[in-house]
C-alpha cells in the first residue's frame, strides 16, 4: 500500500498542479505540499510501517501479455525513494519566492517526473518498470525544451536521440525475456527463474546496457548530459543528476546484473574499464572548463563512472559502496546545483573567468561551498568519503584479473577531483573581486535552511555512515547469491 | 585513575568544539573571546594529554571503542582511540607546542578584523583538531580521516589570506601534492582491507605476525603496504618527490608554518611509519629504500637552504631536511630515533619559525635577510632563543638536537658508512645555513630602510613568551634520550616508547660512540666558524655565482614538475575538451542526429522540438492499452 501511494501521491499533485495552480503562488504551494506529504509518508514508510505486507502492492495490469501492476519497496527501492523525496523537498523549499514561467505546468512537470521515477524505484515488472521509465522522462523534455536556455531545442533533441535510442533497445531486450519465460511473463521473479545460456546473456547484456549506460552516463554514451545540465534550468537539473541518473543505476543492479550474471562476468573488464577511463577522462575536461554548470557536470559523470565500475565490480563491498553513494552523491550534487544557481541569480554569470573574489562578501555562501566541494572530493568525515572507500576497495578486490590496473585509474580520478574542485574556488571564490562580483551573493533564509540541512546531512552520514549502510545490508549481501548459475556449470 | 582514558575523547573534542564555536560565532565574537577560545581548548587538551601520558608512564595501555563507524559483510571499522606511549607522546607535542603556538597567534595577528581573527583561530583548532584525530585513531581510516583533515586545514591556512592568488595556489599545490601521496595510502588501505579484512592496528599486526611470508600476507604484500604508506608519507612530510609543497607553504600566517612544521602535519608520515614498524621490519627492501629517499631529501633541502635569502624559505627547506634524517633513521631501523628527532624538532623548529615571525613583525613584513641586519641589539629575547634554537638544530650539546641526531647518526653508521658520510655533511650543511642565517639577520650592520629603523621593536609577551618556552625545551629536550654511554639510567624515551617501538640494542664500543659524537660536534662548530667568518658583517651586492644560483632557484625542481607534469596534462586535457569531445564522440552524436531529424522532417512525422510529443504518444497509447485491457477483462 505504501508502495501505490508513493507513486500515487506525486502523480495526484502533478494533476493538480496542472489543474489548479493557475495562481502565482498555488503551484507552488502545491508542489511544497505535495513533495512534504511524500517525504513524510516516505519516512514513516522506512521506520514504523517496514511490515513487508503494506510495502508490496499488485494489480491486474496487462494481464494477455503477461504483466501486472506489481509494486514493491524494497532496500535499493528504499534508498532511492528516500533521496527523491528528500531532493525534492529541499528543492521545493528553495524554490520559495522564486519566479517561474508558467509554474503550474513548470511545477507539474516536474511532480510528474517525481512519479515516475518513483516507479521506476518501485516497480516489480518489467513492462511497467519500462512505462514508468518514460513516464519519468517525457516531463524531462518539456522542461528541458519549454524552460532551457538558448540552445535548449538541439540539446533537447540529442538528449532525446539517446534515451530514445536506448529506451527502444531495452524495450526489446525485455520483450524477448518476457517471450522466453515459460508463462510469458514479465514479472521480474519470472525472468530471474530463466536459465539463460552464457551466449544468450552475452548479446541480451548488450541489447539493455545502453539504456542504462546513458541514463548514467557512462564513457562514451555521456555527452548529451553537459549539454542538457547547461541548458535546463538549474531546478530540473538538480532532479536530473541527484535523482534521475539513479534510475540508471537501480536498472543495473535491478535489471540487468541479476539476469545476465554470466555475461556481466565475462564483460565486466570491458565495461569497467570504460567506466573508470571515463573517470579520468571527464575529470580531465572539468579542469578545462570555464562554465560551472558544466563543469559540475562533467565532475557528476566523474563520480558516476566510478559507481557504474562499483555496480560490475560483483562484490558485497562495491555494491555496499554503492547503494551508500546512491544517496551520498544526490544530496552533494544538489548541494552544488543550488549553490551554481545562488551565483548565477544572483550575480548573472556562471563563466568561471568571469567570477572572482566571492569569499569577501559572501562567507556563509563560500562556507557551504567548500563543505560541499570537499564531500565532492570524498574527503573523511564527509558522507563522499564512505562510498568511494568502500566502492575503491570491492574494485580492488574484484576477480578481473586487471584489478590493480583499474583501481589505479579510478585513483587518478582521486587526485584530479582535488585539482578541478579547488581550481575552481580558487578562481570563483578567492582573489580579488571585479566589476561582476562586487555585489554580495544573497542567500535568503529558506536558501540558507535548505544549504544548512544538506551540510548537515553530508556531516552526519559522513560521521555515522551505519543507519544507511544498514539498509542496504542484506540486500547487499544477498544479491550475488539470488541467482543460480548452476546450471551452466553442469553442461561441461 | 583509570577513568583518565575514558575521558580522552574530550582531547580531540575540545579543539574541534572550539573550531566550531569560532567559526559559526565569527561575527559575534570578539578578538578576546575568540583568542581566549582557540588557546583554552588547546589548553585543556593538553592537560588532559598530560594525564594521559601519565597514565600509560605508569604502565597502562588502551583501545577506547566508541561506535562502530562502518559494520559491513565481513569489513568492520570502529571509531577507535589507541592510547598508548607512541600516541601519547605525539598528544603532548601536539597539544603543548600547538598551544604555545595559539598563545603566540593572539598577538601576532592581532591587526586582522575579528570575524577574521575567529577564522584563523578556528582553522588553527581544526588544525589540532584533525592532528590530535590522526594519532589517537586505533585503525587506519580513522587515522586516515585525521590525515586527509590536516591536509585541509594546510589548504585553509595557506590560502587563509585568500585574495593574494599567489598564497591560493600556494594552498592548492599543497592539498593536491598531498592528494597524490593519499591515493598511495589509500591504496595500501584498500590492500590490507582486502587482503586481511582487517584495519584496526591490534588486528592488522596480530594477523601479520601469524600469516608473514605464507600464502594469506606474502612478501609482495608486504613490500607492495610498506612501499605505498611510504609514498604517501613522502606527499604529507614532504620528502622527494613530493617535497615541493612545503616551502610554497609559508604563504600562511608565520604561525600557520610553526604549527605545520613543527607540532602537526608533517610529521604525520614519520608517526605512520613508527606506529606500523612492525611491518616495515618485515621489508627490509622497502627499509632500504626509505633510507635513500630520506637522505637524498635531507641533502638536496640543506643545500637548497644554503642559498635562500628568505627567512622563511630557510627554515622551510631546514624542515624538509631534517625530516629527511627522521626518514634515515625509519630507513635504518631506528624508529625510536625518529621519533626522538620529531620530538625535539618540534620544540627548536616551533621556537624557529616563531621567532622569524618575531623578526617578521618588528621588521614591518620583511622577510628577505640580506635587508636585515644587526637585530641582535633591539630583539633581546628573539636574537636570544633563536640562538639558542640554532645551537639546538646545528647538534651541539647538549642542546637537544644534538642527542637526537646522535642517535639517528648512530644508527646510519652502524648501518651503512657510506650513507653515515653523506648524513654527516647534510649535518653539516645543516649547521652552516642555520648559522648564516642567524648571522645575516643578527649580526652586523642594519641593511634595512631608515623606516624599518625607526619600526623596530621587541614583540609583545604573548610572543615572547612562548620563546622562552620553547628555548627551554630546545635545550633540556633532549634530555630524555640521552644515550647510555654518557649516564647510567639513560634513554627514558627508548624505554617508554618500548611497548610500541621494540628497544634496538646496539653492540658498539664505547670508543666508536665517543669519537663519532667527537667527531660530528667538531665538524659542526667548525662549520658554525666558517659561517660566523663569512656572514658576520655580511654585504649585499655581489652577484651568486652559477652553482648558487642553481641552489638559489631550488635545482629548478618546481621548473621542471611545471614542464614535465602541469603543462602535458593541461594540454591533454585542452585536446581532450576541443577535439575528442567535441568533434570527435559528439560529433558523431549529432551526425546521427541529424540523420534522425531529417528523415523525420521527411516523414513529417515530428517536428524538431516536439519530440516529447512522440515519446508520450508512446507511453499513452501503453496507458491506453492499460484501460482496454482492464475493461476487457472485467
Amino acid at each position: 500500500m505504501i508502495a501505490l501511494l508513493i507513486f500515487l501521491i506525486p502523480l495526484l499533485g502533478g494533476i493538480i498542479s496542472f489543474v489548479a495552480g493557475a495562481g502565482k503562488k498555488a503551484a507552488h504551494t502545491v508542489f511544497v505540499l505535495s513533495t512534504g506529504a511524500l517525504l513524510a509518508l516516505t519516512l514513516l514508510g522506512m521506520t514504523s510501517w517496514d511490515q513487508p505486507a503494506l510495502q508490496r502492492f499488485s494489480a491486474i495490469w496487462l494481464s494477455s501479455l503477461g504483466s501486472s501492476f506489481s509494486l514493491a519497496l524494497l532496500p535499493l527501492g528504499k534508498v532511492l525513494c528516500l533521496l527523491t523525496a528528500i531532493v525534492y523537498f529541499l528543492l521545493a523549499l528553495y524554490m520559495t519566492n522564486k519566479v517561474v514561467d508558467r509554474p503550474a505546468a513548470f511545477y507539474g512537470w516536474l511532480l510528474l517526473a517525481q512519479a515516475g521515477m518513483m516507479g521506476v524505484f518501485l516497480a516489480m515488472d518489467a513492462l511497467l518498470f519500462y512505462f514508468f521509465w518514460e513516464l519519468a522522462l517525457i516531463p524531462m523534455y518539456f522542461l528541458c525544451s519549454i524552460w532551457g536556455g538558448p540552445r535548449r531545442i538541439a540539446v533537447t533533441f540529442k538528449f532525446f536521440v539517446y534515451t530514445f535510442l536506448g529506451s527502444v533497445l531495452l524495450l526489446a531486450g525485455l520483450i524477448y525475456l518476457q517471450s522466453l519465460t515459460p508463462e510469458k511473463s514479465f514479472a521480474l521473479d519470472a525472468i530471474l527463474k530463466l536459465k539463460l545460456t552464457t551466449a544468450q546473456q552475452s548479446w541480451l547484456l548488450w541489447l539493455v546496457l545502453p539504456a542504462f549506460a546513458i541514463k548514467l552516463p557512462l564513457f562514451p554514451f555521456h555527452t548529451w548530459q553537459p549539454d542538457t545540465y547547461e541548458e535546463a534550468p538549474t531546478p530540473v537539473t538538480a532532479v536530473l543528476s541527484a535523482v534521475m541518473v539513479k534510475m540508471g543505476i537501480l536498472g543495473l543492479l535491478r535489471w540487468l546484473l541479476p539476469f545476465f550474471p554470466i555475461a556481466a562476468y565475462q564483460w565486466g573488464d570491458v565495461i569497467m574499464g570504460l567506466a573508470v577511463g571515463g573517470i579520468v577522462y571527464a575529470s580531465l575536461i572539468a579542469w578545462r572548463q570555464d562554465d560551472l554548470k558544466r563543469l559540475v557536470a562533467y565532475s557528476s559523470i566523474a563520480h558516476i563512472g566510478l559507481m557504474g565500475a562499483a555496480a560490475f565490480a560483483a562484490n558485497t563491498l562495491a555494491i555496499q559502496g554503492l547503494c551508500f553513494q546512491l544517496f551520498a552523491h544526490g544530496i552533494n550534487i544538489l548541494g552544488m546545483w543550488l549553490l551554481v544557481d545562488l551565483i548565477e541569480r544572483n550575480l548573472g554569470t556562471r563563466k568561471i573567468s568571469e567570477l572572482g573574489g566571492l569569499a569577501q562578501h559572501s562567507p556563509t555562501l563560500t562556507l557551504f561551498m567548500i563543505i560541499i566541494a570537499l564531500a565532492n572530493i570524498a574527503l573523511p568525515l564527509t558522507n563522499g568519503f564512505v562510498g568511494e572507500l568502500l566502492m575503491f576497495t570491492g574494485l580492488l578486490a574484484t576477480k578481473s584479473n586487471y584489478y590493480w590496473v583499474l583501481a589505479a585509474v579510478a585513483g587518478l580520478g582521486i587526485i584530479l577531483s582535488a585539482v578541478y574542485t579547488l581550481g575552481m574556488i580558487r578562481s570563483v571564490f578567492y582573489g580579488e573581486r571585479n566589476a561582476v562580483t562586487g555585489k554580495p551573493v544573497l542567500v535568503s533564509v529558506p536558501e540558507q535552511l535548505v544549504l544548512f540541512v544538506i551540510v548537515l546531512l553530508v556531516l552526519f552520514f559522513g560521521l555515522f555512515p551505519q543507519p544507511l549502510l544498514d539498509m542496504t545490508k542484506e540486500y547487499a549481501e544477498q544479491l550475488f547469491s539470488q541467482v543460480d548459475i548452476s546450471y551452466l556449470f553442469r553442461k561441461f | 585513575m583509570q577513568d583518565i582514558f575514558q575521558l580522552a575523547y574530550w582531547i580531540p573534542l575540545l579543539p574541534l568544539l572550539g573550531a566550531l564555536i569560532n567559526g559559526l560565532g565569527r561575527q559575534y565574537l570578539n578578538k578576546t573571546a575568540a583568542g581566549l577560545l582557540g588557546s583554552g581548548t588547546v589548553l585543556g587538551s593538553f592537560v588532559l594529554s598530560l594525564l594521559t601520558f601519565f597514565q600509560v608512564k605508569a604502565g597502562h595501555s588502551e583501545v577506547v571503542t566508541y561506535f562502530n563507524f562502518i559494520d559491513v559483510a565481513s569489513l568492520r571499522i570502529p571509531f577507535a582511540f589507541q592510547l598508548d606511549a607512541l600516541s601519547s607522546l605525539f598528544l603532548l607535542i601536539i597539544t603543548g607546542v600547538g598551544f604555545l603556538i595559539h598563545v603566540y597567534s593572539t598577538a601576532y595577528m592581532h591587526e586582522e578584523s575579528s570575524a577574521q581573527f575567529a577564522r584563523y583561530f578556528s582553522y588553527l583548532n581544526l588544525f589540532v583538531f584533525s592532528m590530535l584525530l590522526l594519532v589517537m585513531g586505533a585503525n587506519y581510516v580513522i587515522l586516515f580521516m585525521g590525515w586527509e583533515g590536516v591536509g585541509l586545514c594546510s589548504y585553509l591556512l595557506i590560502g587563509y589570506w585568500f585574495k593574494n592568488p599567489a598564497y591560493t595556489a600556494a594552498a592548492n599545490k599543497a592539498f593536491i601534492m598531498n592528494r597524490i601521496g593519499d591515493l598511495a595510502f589509500l591504496v595500501a588501505l584498500f590492500w590490507i582491507i582486502t587482503k586481511t579484512g582487517v584495519v584496526s592496528f591490534q588486528e592488522f599486526f596480530n594477523f601479520v605476525q601469524q600469516h608473514q611470508f605464507t600464502e594469506k600476507f606474502s612478501a609482495t604484500d608486504i613490500t607492495v603496504i610498506t612501499v605505498l604508506f611510504f609514498i604517501g608519507a613522502t606527499g604529507k612530510s614532504a620528502q622527494l618527490p613530493l617535497y615541493t609543497w612545503l616551502p610554497d607553504a609559508m604563504a600562511g600566517p608565520t604561525p600557520v608554518s610553526a604549527l605545520i612544521h613543527a607540532a602537526t602535519m608533517v610529521t604525520a608520515g614519520i608517526y605512520l611509519i613508527a606506529r606500523s614498524n612492525l611491518l616495515y621490519s618485515l621489508a627490509p627492501h622497502t627499509l632500504h629504500l626509505i633510507s635513500w629517499v630520506g637522505l637524498l631529501t635531507a641533502l638536496l633541502a640543506a643545500s637548497i637552504a644554503v642559498a635562500q635569502n628568505d627567512i622563511k624559505k630557510v627554515l622551510a627547506y631546514s624542515t624538509v631536511s631534517q625530516l629527511g634524517f627522521m626518514f634515515l633513521a625509519l630507513g635504518t631501523g631506528a624508529y625510536g630515533a625518529a621519533v626522538f628527532h620529531v620530538m625535539t624538532h618540534a620544540f627548536f623548529k616551533a621556537l624557529l619559525f616563531l621567532g622569524s615571525g618575531s623578526v617578521i613583525h618588528a621588521m614591518g613584513g620583511e622577510q628577505d635577510i640580506r635587508n636585515m641586519g644587526g637585530l641582535s641589539k633591539k630583539l633581546r629575547i628573539t636574537y636570544l632563543t633563536f640562538l639558542i634554537g640554532c645551537i639546538a638544530i646545528a647538534g651541539i650539546p647538549p642542546f637537544s638536537g644534538f642527542f637526537s641526531k646522535d642517535a639517528i647518526l648512530l644508527s646510519v653508521f652502524l648501518h651503512s658508512p657510506l650513507q653515515y658520510v653523506v648524513a654527516l655533511f647534510a649535518a653539516l650543511l645543516t649547521a652552516f645555513y642555520m648559522f648564516r642565517l642567524l648571522f645575516l639577520t643578527f649580526s652586523g650592520r642594519f641593511r634595512g630602510t631608515q623606516e624599518q629603523a625607526h619600526h623596530v621593536h621587541e614583540s609583545p609577551l604573548a610572543m615572547t613568551l612562548p620563546l622562552m618556552v620553547l628555548a627551554v625545551l630546545s635545550i633540556i629536550g633532549g634530555w630524555v634520550g640521552i644515550p647510555a654511554v654518557l649516564v647510567p639510567d639513560a634513554e627514558a624515551l627508548s624505554h617508554f616508547l618500548s611497548p610500541v617501538i621494540p628497544m634496538q640494542s646496539h653492540i658498539v664500543s664505547h670508543e666508536t660512540e665517543y669519537a663519532l659524537m667527537a667527531l660530528s660536534t667538531g665538524l659542526v662548530v667548525a662549520m658554525v666558524g666558517a659561517a660566523w667568518m663569512r656572514y658576520r658583517n655580511y654585504q649585499p651586492g655581489k652577484p651568486a655565482p652559477a652553482f648558487i644560483q642553481l641552489l638559489e632557484n631550488k635545482w629548478y625542481v618546481d621548473e621542471l614538475y611545471q614542464k614535465l607534469i602541469v603543462r602535458p596534462l593541461a594540454l591533454l586535457a585542452a585536446w581532450l575538451r576541443t577535439v575528442v569531445e567535441a568533434k570527435g564522440i559528439d560529433g558523431l552524436v549529432n551526425g546521427v542526429g541529424r540523420a534522425v531529424q531529417y528523415s523525420a522532417r521527411q516523414l513529417r512525422f515530428v517536428q524538431s522540438g516536439q519530440v516529447g510529443l512522440y515519446v508520450l504518444l508512446m507511453v499513452l497509447s501503453m496507458a491506453l492499452l492499460l484501460i482496454v485491457q482492464f475493461f476487457i477483462r472485467k
